[in-house]
C-alpha cells in the first residue's frame, strides 16, 4: 500500500545502481588504487541500501550493507583490493542482481545470502566492523516492532509534518494479535481496511509486504494520520476479533528525532575499539537517509532529466506517425493537383512541421548501443577466465544510437560473435607468446554511423580465419562445390563460416563449434535489413563487420522511373546521379562503362533487369544514371528519369514474395501506388 | 436452405465461364480491381502486389494459372482476398458474388481434367441443379514449388 507505488521506481534505480557497480568493480580490478572508482561504488551500494531498507527487503538492505561496509573499508585503506576479493564482491552483486529481479517478478526479494555475506564479513576483518555491522542493520525480525528500530525517511517525516498543519494527527498504533490466530494476513487486512476509513497509514512496521505475507509473530506498528480521536480508533481496532491488543499513542516527530540523535551517540559508544577514521562515516550514516537521498537526487540532476516512457506507446507512436507520412504525401500530391495557392501554402507548412515531427519521433526511439555493450566486459572476463584466455576488451562509440528493435535484436548476435572470438579467434597466452605477440589479446567493439548506417565491428588481434580450412570444409560438407570454391574471393570464403551446419572447430565446445550459431547469426541481421562481412589475416586476427539500418522503417529514397514503372532507390546507397550523353558510355570487356572523373564505373540497365515492359524503343542521346555504392564498389544503375527524393515508408513484400531479386521492399507512395524498392547491394559486383 | 454440419460453405466465383468455389474461412474479403503494381523476377501467375489498406499484398492471376487465355479486366473483376498459410494473396476472378452451402454427399472427386486446370489443384467437383462447382485446393494453387503444368510464358 505505501511502498507498492514506489516499486517500479525502486525496480528500475536498483538495476542502474547496480549496472554501475558491475562496471566499476571491473575498472576496479584494473586499478585498485583508483579512488574515484571506489568512492563511486560506495555511493551506489549507499544508495542501494537505501532504498531496499525503505522498501522493506531487508536480505538486500543487508547485503548492500555488508559491500558497503568493505568498501568503506577500503576507502580508508584498511583493506586491500585483491583478485579474489573482487570475486566475492561479484558474487555479492550477482545476489543482489537476484534479488532485484526476484522483486521486479513479484517476489519478496529473499534468497540466503549467508555464504557471501560470511566472505565479505572475512574481508572486513577485525571485531569492530562486524559489532557495528549488527548493530546498524537491525531488520524487523526484532520483538520490539517500534518505529523507533526503522528509521523514517524524509518523505515520510515531511508527511507527518504537514499532517498536524491540516489539523490531523500523528499516531502511533501498536497492535497484537492473539497467538492462535491463524490468518494473521486476514485479520492484517481488515485492521488496514479500518484504519483506511479513519485516516492514512503512513508507514508500518513490519512493512505491508512483509504484514501480507504473515512475516511476523504476533505484533505491528503503524505510523498513522488521522481527524479522529485516539479512543475511537482503538475502540474500531478492538472490535476486529482475534485482535489482543491495541494502543494508540500520540506521535511526535520532535521525539521521534530527539531519539534518534540520542541513538546515534549510543551507537558511537557501542562499537569497541575502533579508530577514529571508522567512526566518521558511521555518524553520518544514521543521518543517512536524508543526505544520501539529496546526493543522489543532486547526482541524477547533474545528468539529462529523462523521462520513462512505455515502450508500448512509442510504437504506436510510431505507426499512427507512419500513417500520417502516407497521408501527407497524398496531401502533397492532391495539392500540386489542384493547384490551389492557400492548399499549397498549408501542406507546405504542414510538411515542414511534420518533418520535424519525424526526427522528433524517430530519435526517441534511438537508444544508444551502450545498453548492450555495457553487459559484454563482465561476459568476456568470464569467458576468458573460462577458457584460460588473457583478453583485452576495448569499447568504442558506445554512445552510438540504434533503433530500439534493432537494439532488441542485436545483442545475441554480437554475444555469439565475440564468443567465436574468444574461442576461436585469440589464442591461449602460451601460443601467443610462441608467435613472437603479446601475452594478452585484444578484442575490439567497435561502433559508429555512416550515411543511413550503424556500423558495428568486432575485431580481434588473433589467430585469423584459416581459408583453406574452411574451403576445404565447405566443400566437403557440400555447401560449395570445388569448381564455385576456385573462383571466390577471399572475402566470399569467410562468409562460408557463416552457412549452416557448417563448423571448423574440432571439438565441440560447450561455447561454441555447434556450428548452428553464426547461421543464424546471419539471419538475424539480415533480417533487420543489415549484414554482415568478415575479413580476416591469418595469426594476426579478424573483423566482423555488421551493417544495419539506422531507422527500421522510414528512409529516404530517390524515385525514378523505369518506362511505365516508379521504383525507389535508397538514398544511402546513393552517391551522386548523373545524366550521361551516350558518347560517354564505353565499352570494356563486351560491358557498358562510363567514365567519371577518373573512375570507370559499370553501367546496370535496370530496364533490362527488371524485364521492364516497353511500347516501343526510345533513343535518347542522353541517359540518366544513379551512381551506387556497397562497401568500395560502385555501379551506376541506368533509369529513365529520376522523379525526386522522398522519404518513404519501408514495407514488407511479404513472404510469398520474400526471395525476389534485387527487390528489398516496397513502399506506398503519395498516391496510393505501390512502388518497389531497388536492393542496390545485389546489382553491385 | 438450413446449413447442417454436412455442409460447406463456399464462396463461389467466375473464370473463364466455369464457376470455382473456395470454403468461407479462407476468404478474408472481395476487393474491386485496382492498381497492381508489378514485380520483377517472379512467378509468372503473380501478376504484382497492391496497396490493401496499407499492406503490400500478392496478387496471383488465376487465368495464368490455370494457363487460360488472358481477358481484358472489366467491370465485374474482382479481387479474392485469401488466407494462404498466414499470409494473405490476391486472386484475379472474373466474377464473384456468390455464397452458398453444399452438401457433403454431394461432392465427388475430380475428373483428370477439367478444361486445362489441371487435376492437382482441384479437391472435388459438386454438382448442384445444373451448376457445376469445382472446389480448389488452394494449397496446391498457391504453392510456388508446385509443378507448373503450363509454364508456358504468355
Amino acid at each position: 500500500m505505501d511502498t507498492a507505488q514506489y516499486l517500479d521506481i525502486f525496480i528500475e534505480e536498483s538495476r542502474e545502481h547496480l549496472q554501475t557497480v558491475s562496471e566499476k568493480l571491473l575498472d576496479l580490478e584494473k586499478n585498485p588504487e583508483e579512488k574515484g572508482i571506489i568512492e563511486e561504488i560506495f555511493r551506489a551500494a549507499h544508495t542501494l541500501k537505501g532504498m531496499s531498507a525503505t522498501m522493506g527487503y531487508t536480505d538486500l538492505a543487508n547485503l548492500t550493507h555488508k559491500l558497503e561496509n568493505v568498501f568503506d573499508g577500503v576507502r580508508y585503506d584498511k583493506i586491500k583490493v585483491n583478485a579474489s576479493m573482487i570475486d566475492v564482491l561479484f558474487e555479492a552483486l550477482d545476489d543482489m542482481i537476484a534479488m532485484v529481479e526476484n522483486v521486479a517478478e513479484g517476489g519478496d526479494g529473499k534468497r540466503d545470502v549467508e555464504n557471501v555475506v560470511n566472505d565479505l564479513l572475512a574481508i572486513e576483518k577485525g571485531e569492530a566492523l562486524q559489532a557495528r555491522a549488527e548493530a546498524v542493520s537491525n531488520p524487523a525480525d526484532s520483538a520490539d516492532a517500534s518505529i523507533d528500530g526503522h528509521k523514517l525517511d524524509e518523505f515520510e517525516i515531511t508527511i507527518l509534518g504537514e499532517s498536524k498543519e491540516r489539523g490531523f494527527e500523528n499516531y502511533e498504533i501498536s497492535v497484537e494479535l492473539s497467538e492462535t490466530c491463524l490468518l494473521k494476513g486476514a485479520r492484517v487486512f481488515m485492521i488496514f481496511e479500518i484504519l483506511e476509513k479513519l485516516g492514512e497509514v503512513i508507514k508500518s512496521v513490519p512493512a505491508v509486504s512483509e504484514l501480507e505475507e504473515e512475516n511476523f509473530e504476533h505484533t505491528f506498528t503503524v505510523l498513522f494520520v488521522s481527524k479522529h480521536d485516539q479512543k475511537e480508533i482503538e475502540a474500531k481496532i478492538k472490535k476486529v476479533s482475534e485482535v489482543k491488543d491495541v494502543s494508540v499513542s500520540v506521535f511526535s516527530i520532535e521525539e521521534y528525532k530527539a531519539d534518534i540523535e540520542k541513538k546515534v551517540q549510543e551507537e558511537e559508544q557501542a562499537a569497541t575499539a575502533p579508530t577514529p577514521v571508522q567512526q566518521a562515516p558511521e555518524a553520518p550514516k544514521a543521518e543517512s537517509k536524508t543526505p544520501a537521498k539529496k546526493e543522489g537526487k543532486s547526482a541524477k540532476s547533474g545528468q539529462n532529466k529523462t523521462i520513462r516512457v512505455n515502450i508500448e506507446r512509442l510504437d504506436i507512436l510510431m505507426n499512427l506517425f507512419e500513417e500520417l507520412l502516407i497521408d501527407r504525401g497524398r496531401l502533397e500530391q492532391i495539392s500540386v493537383d489542384l493547384n490551389h495557392g492557400d492548399l499549397q501554402e498549408t501542406v507546405e507548412r504542414m510538411a515542414r512541421v511534420s518533418g520535424d515531427l519525424q526526427n522528433i519521433i524517430l530519435t526517441m526511439r534511438m537508444v544508444p548501443i551502450d545498453q548492450v555493450f555495457s553487459r559484454f566486459p563482465r561476459m568476456i572476463r568470464q569467458l576468458a577466465r573460462d577458457l584460460n584466455k588473457n583478453v583485452e576488451v576495448q569499447i568504442m562509440g558506445a554512445e552510438t544510437e540504434l533503433d530500439r528493435t534493432v537494439i532488441d535484436e542485436i545483442g545475441d548476435p554480437l554475444v555469439h560473435l565475440i564468443r567465436n572470438a574468444i574461442d576461436h579467434g585469440i589464442e591461449n597466452p602460451e601460443q601467443r607468446l610462441a608467435k613472437g605477440k603479446t601475452e594478452q589479446g585484444t578484442m575490439k567493439l567497435e561502433a559508429y554511423h555512416s550515411g543511413n548506417h550503424v556500423f558495428i565491428d568486432i575485431s580481434d588481434d588473433g589467430a585469423g580465419i584459416n581459408k583453406h580450412k574452411v574451403l576445404d570444409k565447405a566443400i566437403k560438407n557440400g555447401v560449395v562445390t570445388h569448381e564455385q570454391g576456385l573462383n571466390m574471393t577471399d572475402q566470399q570464403i569467410y562468409q562460408l563460416i557463416m552457412s549452416s551446419g557448417f563448423s571448423t572447430a574440432e571439438i565441440v565446445s560447450d561455447v561454441s563449434g555447434r556450428g548452428v550459431g553464426l547461421d543464424v547469426v546471419k539471419n538475424t541481421i539480415e533480417s533487420l535489413g543489415g549484414s554482415i562481412s568478415i575479413d580476416s589475416e591469418e595469426d594476426k586476427g579478424s573483423i566482423f563487420s555488421i551493417q544495419l539500418p539506422l531507422t527500421l522503417s522510414i528512409i529516404s529514397a530517390l524515385l525514378v522511373e523505369l518506362k511505365e514503372e516508379k521504383y525507389a532507390i535508397p538514398l544511402s546507397s546513393i552517391i551522386e546521379t548523373a545524366i550521361i550523353h551516350k558518347d560517354q558510355i564505353f565499352h570494356a570487356h563486351a560491358k557498358k562503362v562510363i567514365d567519371i572523373r577518373g573512375k570507370v564505373i559499370p553501367l546496370v540497365f535496370l530496364n533490362d533487369i527488371f524485364d521492364v515492359p516497353s511500347t516501343e524503343e526510345e533513343e535518347s542521346d542522353y541517359t540518366s544514371v544513379v551512381i551506387v555504392k556497397k562497401g568500395e564498389k560502385i555501379a551506376g544503375l541506368v533509369v529513365d528519369s529520376f522523379i525526386g527524393q522522398q522519404e518513404v515508408v519501408l514495407k514488407s513484400l511479404g513472404d510469398y514474395l520474400s526471395s525476389t531479386f534485387a527487390i528489398s521492399g516496397a513502399t506506398i507512395l503519395g498516391d496510393g501506388q505501390v512502388a518497389l524498392i531497388v536492393d542496390t547491394n545485389a546489382l553491385v559486383k | 436452405m438450413t446449413t447442417t454440419l454436412q455442409d460447406r460453405k463456399v464462396i463461389v466465383f467466375n473464370l473463364n465461364g466455369e464457376e470455382y468455389a473456395v470454403p468461407v474461412q479462407n476468404v478474408g474479403s472481395i476487393e474491386r480491381m485496382m492498381q497492381i503494381t508489378r514485380v520483377p523476377k517472379t512467378e509468372h501467375f503473380i501478376k504484382g502486389v497492391i496497396n490493401l489498406k496499407g499492406v503490400v499484398t500478392p496478387i496471383v492471376d488465376l487465368r495464368v494459372r490455370f494457363g487460360t487465355d488472358r481477358r481484358e479486366y472489366d467491370d465485374s473483376t474482382r479481387i479474392i482476398i485469401v488466407y494462404y498459410r498466414e499470409m494473405e494473396i490476391g486472386l484475379v476472378v472474373d466474377g464473384a458474388n456468390d455464397v452458398i452451402d453444399i452438401p457433403e454427399d454431394a461432392i465427388e472427386p475430380p475428373p483428370e481434367v477439367i478444361n486445362t486446370v489441371h487435376a492437382d489443384y482441384i479437391e472435388g467437383v459438386a454438382k448442384m441443379g445444373n451448376r457445376l462447382l469445382v472446389l480448389l485446393d488452394l494449397e496446391k494453387v498457391l504453392d510456388k514449388k508446385e509443378n507448373d503444368y503450363l509454364k508456358l510464358e504468355a
